[in-house]
């Protein structure tokens, strides 16, 4: 069964497509049943925590990364090896401050918003993307390690740029977990 | 291709998340199916609109069926439909022995009467895809062995 060689990467496009579509059809029957965007922002994050903790497995499985001994080594990691994996695009991250446990992700070009021209109106805080951040935080939990995900900056709400900040909290020690036992 | 889990996953947090708030009384069991469906229905005229946006126009109804088989198939699954049946009187039944979406969760019987839940999604995707080739159409979906 060959396939012509040209056809490859429309294939990998529409591939691409159907998550962004499904993507925004979701985002329109949230915003149709929920009439405060905080509760959509809420729900989107909450379906990304449990995206989150199934993906990282995956991730794991297909990428061979070596335990991390550093915050900024998982912050690289997930902007260029997950990203990369997953959305194709690679983020450059930030340090944001001197204990080194925040980092920021700047995206300059989102997949998930490729067919959105503009938020809609009267749903100026809507955070489209906020799937990612639940996503992040679900993995990262996984791996126990705490952290909170924000979007920083959103090109859809007016910024240059889209920026999410993953402020890592007291690690999880997994020592705890069998003492509980 | 790694998109495809992502797509598998966000598809199953959709289903379990739509039937969460049902549960939580707001809706009714049947209109989550159709949230589902019509869910589907919209991604399906966006794709199949890039999708075809270079192809020869389609003969006739046979064609589109045809095309749905082979190429939209393979693109959105990795497969093709395994058998295509017509009483060319405008009922087609479309067969897929090993359906994506279902392999990773049972095969057997087990959980027969939760798969329709994930059917609907692709069943509006066919919908809507039809609809926008200028079919107008009913996509109704059965599940004899998971994944089947």
């Amino acid at each position: 069964m060959s396939r012509p060689a040209h056809r490859r990467p429309e294939y990998r496009k529409i591939n691409k497509d159907l998550f962004v579509l499904t993507y925004g059809a979701l985002v329109a029957q949230l915003c149709k049943d929920y009439e405060k965007d905080e509760d959509v922002n809420k729900y989107l994050d909450t379906m990304g925590y449990g995206i989150g903790t199934r993906l990282v497995e995956d991730f794991l499985a297909r990428s061979c990364v070596r335990r991390c001994h550093s915050y900024s080594e998982i912050a690289d990691i997930i902007a260029q090896v997950a990203f990369k994996m997953y959305l194709g695009i690679t983020p450059s991250v930030t340090c944001n401050n001197a204990s080194r446990n925040e980092f920021s992700l700047i995206l300059d070009k989102n997949p998930l918003v490729e067919f959105v021209e503009e938020l809609p109106t009267g749903r100026s805080s809507l955070c489209y993307c906020n799937l990612l951040c639940g996503i992040i935080r679900g993995a990262l939990e996984m791996v126990h390690l705490a952290a909170d995900v924000t979007f920083l900056q959103d090109r859809l709400k007016g910024d240059s740029v889209t920026e999410i900040g993953i402020t890592f909290l007291k690690k999880l020690d997994e020592k705890k977990y069998r003492r509980k036992k | 291709m790694a998109d495809e889990a992502l797509f598998l996953l966000l598809h199953n947090e959709m289903v379990s998340g739509v039937y969460k708030s049902a549960e939580q009384g707001e809706v009714e069991n049947g209109r989550c199916i159709t949230k589902l469906e019509n869910m589907g229905f919209r991604v399906g005229q966006g794709l199949i609109e890039r999708f075809t946006k270079d192809t020869a126009r389609f003969k006739d109804e046979l064609d589109i069926m045809k095309f749905i088989c082979k190429d939209f198939w393979t693109t959105v699954f990795k497969k093709q439909i395994d058998n295509l049946r017509t009483n060319h009187q405008g009922i087609y039944v479309l067969q897929d022995n090993k359906f994506r979406l279902l392999t990773q969760m049972s095969a057997g019987k087990q959980y027969l009467e939760h798969a329709s839940k994930y059917l609907a999604f692709t069943c509006g995707l066919i919908r809507g895809g039809l609809s926008n080739l200028g079919i107008k159409s009913i996509v109704t979906a059965e599940v004899s062995s998971m994944p089947a």
